[in-house]
C-alpha cells in the first residue's frame, strides 16, 4: 500500500536541495578550515596533527605588550572601526533611499524602475568601480583641482585618496544597495494606515519615524546590517586598493599568510575572523527575531 | 470638554483630479448624537469622514466644531479621534502601549499614561490583555483596543470608519450594541460610516444617506424609513416598493401592500399582476409579484394572514394600498 508522505517529509524534501548545496559547499569546507587551523606547518608543507600554533602565533606577544596593543588586536580594531563607519553610513543612506522608494513613490512601476536604477553600480566589477575613484580623488584629480581653482585650498588634499576616508567612501558606495533592498522590503509591508493612525494620535513626522516606522523596519535593518558587516569584515581588496596598501585589515592577514603558504595559520585567522563576525551578528540579531521576517 | 461640540459641515467639497467625491454637502450634528453616514461604496461617505478627521484636505467648504473652524487644523488639534477600518493597531506595541500612544506623543510620563490607558482598557473590558500584542487578539478584541486608543485623547467627536465590517455577523451585532452603549455613557458624538442600513437603523440618532457625493436624505432612521424622499433612498433602505403610478413614482412599504383576488378588488390605488415567487421568511411570507409596466413588487404578509388565504405561483393578484401609506418620490 502506498501511504501519502507526511507533511513533515514533504517539507524536508523541499528544503533538501538547498541543504545539500549548503552542506557540500559551505559546511564541509568550513569543517576543513577548522581542522586545518589546528595543523602544524613548516616553510613548504602542512603537517597533519593537532597544535594550537596557528592561533598561538597570531596572538604572540599580545599579553606581554599589554596595556599596549599588539598587531593583531590593532588590525582587528582598525577593521571594526572601518566596518562600523561603513555600517553607519550605509544604514543612514540606505534607510533614506528605501524610505523614499517605499513612501514617496506612489506607483508600483516607478518603484521597480527606481530600484533597478540602484543596481546600476553592479553592472561593472568591484575593482573597476574602485579604480574609477582615482581620477576623481587623486592629487591631481577632479575634486582637488576643482577646489584649487575655486581657491578653497591652495595645495591638494592628501587624505582624499589612499586613506581611511577613501576606503569608507568606496565601501559605502559599493554596499549601500545591500541595505536598501531588505529595508525597502520591510518598509513596503508597513500598513499606510499605521502612519495615519500615528498622525491621528498627534505624532509629529519624527515621532512617527522613531516610534512606528523604525521599529517595524528593524528586521530589514538587521538583515542589511548582516550583509554589510560580513562583507566588510572579510574585505581586503577594497581596503588594499583604496587604502593604498597601507591600512591593515583582518582579511589582509589571511591573504598574507596564504601568500606565504602558511595554510594552517591562514585557517586559524579565518576562524578568528569568523568568530568575531559571528559575535557581532548575534549581538545584532538579539535586537530582532529574524525568523519573523522570513 | 468645554463648549458645545456641534459638528457642522458647510458646502464641504472634495474632488480628486476632476472627479467630485463629495459635492457641497451641508450637515449639522448636535453634540452627543450618534450619526451614521450611510451609502453604497463610492458615495463619498468615507471621504467625508476623512475630511472631518483631517486626513484629507477639503477642496472647498468648511468644517466647524462648536464655534471654531477646524478645516485646516491637523487631526490631533481638532478634538476628533478616528478609529480606522481595520483598526490599524501598531503591531510592535503591546495593547497597553497602543492605547497609551497618543499620550506618549504628548510627552506624558510612563506611569501616568499607563494608568490612564488601563482605565480605558477597563472601559472596553480589556484590562486583562494589556501585555498582549495585537496579533494575539481576536477581531472583536482588536476593535475594543482600537476604541480605547481613540478615546484616550478624550475626543469630543469619535469618527468610526466601517468599524463593524471586519467582524463576523454574530460579533457584529454584539459590538454594535456596545458601541451604542459606549456612546450613551460617554455622551460624545459618534460619526459612523457604514454601508449597512441595518446598522444605521439600529444605531443612529441621525442617519445621513449619501449617493454620488450628495446627501439624499437625513434624519432619524425611522423618519427616513417611513418617508423616503427619493427613489434611491426607498431602494437603499429596502423594505419598500417603488411603484409607477399615473401621478409619478411612489414608495409603499412591502408590509403595507394589501393583496386580494381580482374579483375582490376594491377602489383606490392598485396594481394588477401575477404571483411569481412565494418565500417563507419566518415571521412573515414574502410574495413577489410581476406587474409588467409597474415593475416587480414585493409584499410581506404575516404568517397567519397567509395561512388564511394562501397564494400560489402563477395566480393573478391585485396589490393595493392605503393612499396615506404612499410617499411620492422625487
Amino acid at each position: 500500500m502506498f501511504k501519502s508522505p507526511s507533511k513533515n517529509l514533504v517539507a524536508w524534501l523541499q528544503a533538501g536541495p538547498m541543504m545539500l548545496v549548503f552542506a557540500a559547499f559551505f559546511l564541509l569546507p568550513l569543517c576543513f578550515v577548522v581542522m586545518v587551523s589546528f595543523w602544524d606547518y613548516n616553510e613548504y608543507e602542512m603537517i597533519p596533527g593537532f597544535t594550537t600554533r596557528g592561533y598561538y602565533e597570531s596572538f604572540e606577544g599580545c599579553v606581554a605588550q599589554l596595556p599596549g596593543l599588539c598587531t593583531i588586536l590593532k588590525t582587528y580594531l582598525e577593521t571594526i572601526k572601518l566596518c562600523f563607519l561603513t555600517w553607519a553610513f550605509t544604514l543612514v543612506i540606505g534607510f533614506s533611499v528605501a524610505y523614499f522608494l517605499a513612501f514617496h513613490i506612489k506607483s508600483k512601476s516607478m518603484q521597480i524602475g527606481l530600484s533597478l536604477l540602484c543596481t546600476i553600480p553592479f553592472w561593472t566589477s568591484n575593482v573597476i568601480r574602485m579604480i574609477a575613484w582615482i581620477p576623481l580623488l587623486g592629487r591631481n584629480g577632479l575634486v582637488n583641482s576643482g577646489l584649487m581653482h575655486m581657491g578653497v585650498i591652495d595645495k591638494p588634499l592628501d587624505w582624499l585618496l589612499f586613506s581611511e576616508f577613501a576606503v569608507v567612501l568606496s565601501l559605502v558606495h559599493l554596499f549601500t544597495f545591500f541595505m536598501v533592498v531588505p529595508i525597502f522590503n520591510s518598509l513596503i509591508r508597513i500598513d499606510k494606515r499605521l502612519i495615519e493612525a500615528a498622525y491621528d494620535a498627534g505624532a509629529t513626522g519624527w515621532q512617527t519615524l522613531w516610534n512606528v516606522v523604525i521599529p517595524l523596519a528593524k528586521p530589514g535593518i538587521v538583515i542589511g546590517s548582516i550583509f554589510v558587516i560580513t562583507i566588510v569584515m572579510g574585505d581586503f581588496i577594497t581596503i588594499g586598493v583604496m587604502g593604498g596598501q597601507q591600512l591593515a585589515a583582518a582579511g589582509k592577514i589571511i591573504e598574507v599568510r596564504l601568500n606565504a603558504l602558511q595554510f594552517p595559520a591562514a585557517a586559524a585567522n579565518a576562524v578568528i575572523l569568523l568568530v568575531i563576525t559571528f559575535l557581532i551578528i548575534s549581538a545584532l540579531s538579539k535586537l530582532v527575531d529574524i525568523r519573523k521576517e522570513l | 470638554m468645554v463648549g458645545n461640540a456641534t459638528l457642522e459641515l458647510v458646502q464641504l467639497t472634495k474632488s480628486y483630479s476632476g472627479t467630485v467625491a463629495v459635492n457641497a454637502i451641508d450637515l449639522k450634528i448636535p453634540e452627543g448624537r450618534y450619526c451614521c453616514l450611510l451609502g453604497p461604496s463610492g458615495c463619498g461617505k468615507t471621504s467625508t469622514l476623512r475630511m472631518i478627521a483631517g486626513h484629507e484636505a477639503a477642496t472647498s467648504g468648511d468644517i466647524l466644531i462648536g464655534n471654531s473652524v477646524i478645516t485646516q487644523l491637523p487631526p490631533a488639534q481638532r478634538g476628533t479621534a478616528m478609529m480606522f477600518q481595520s483598526y490599524a493597531l501598531f503591531p510592535h506595541l503591546s495593547v497597553l502601549d497602543n492605547v497609551a500612544f497618543a499620550l506618549k506623543m504628548r510627552g506624558v510620563e510612563k506611569a501616568e499614561r499607563h494608568e490612564k490607558a488601563q482605565k480605558l482598557l477597563a472601559l472596553v473590558a480589556m484590562e486583562g490583555y494589556a501585555q498582549r500584542l495585537p496579533a494575539q487578539l481576536s477581531g472583536g478584541q482588536q476593535q475594543r483596543v482600537a476604541l480605547a486608543r481613540a478615546l484616550i485623547t478624550e475626543p469630543r467627536i469619535l469618527l468610526l470608519d466601517e468599524p463593524l465590517s471586519a467582524l463576523d455577523p454574530f460579533l457584529r451585532i454584539r459590538m454594535r450594541a456596545e458601541l451604542k452603549r459606549l456612546q450613551r455613557e460617554l455622551g460624545i458624538t459618534f460619526v459612523h460610516v457604514t454601508h449597512s442600513q441595518e446598522e444605521a437603523m439600529a444605531l443612529a440618532d441621525i442617519a445621513v444617506i449619501m449617493n454620488n457625493g450628495k446627501i439624499e436624505q437625513q434624519g432619524h432612521p425611522r423618519d427616513i424609513f417611513n418617508e423616503p424622499r427619493t427613489e434611491f433612498v426607498a431602494k437603499f433602505m429596502g423594505g419598500h416598493n417603488v411603484v409607477v403610478t399615473p401621478n409619478g413614482k411612489v414608495a409603499v412599504r412591502a408590509d403595507k401592500l394589501l393583496l386580494s383576488r381580482p374579483q375582490d378588488a376594491g377602489s383606490g390605488p392598485m396594481v394588477a399582476g401575477t404571483i411569481i415567487e412565494v418565500e417563507y421568511q419566518g415571521t412573515y411570507v414574502q410574495v413577489s409579484i410581476a406587474t409588467g409596466s409597474s415593475g416587480d413588487l414585493a409584499a410581506q404578509i404575516s404568517e397567519h394572514e397567509f395561512d388564511a388565504a394562501p397564494w400560489t405561483i402563477g395566480v393573478p393578484v391585485v396589490a393595493s394600498w392605503d393612499p396615506a401609506q404612499a410617499h411620492s418620490l422625487t
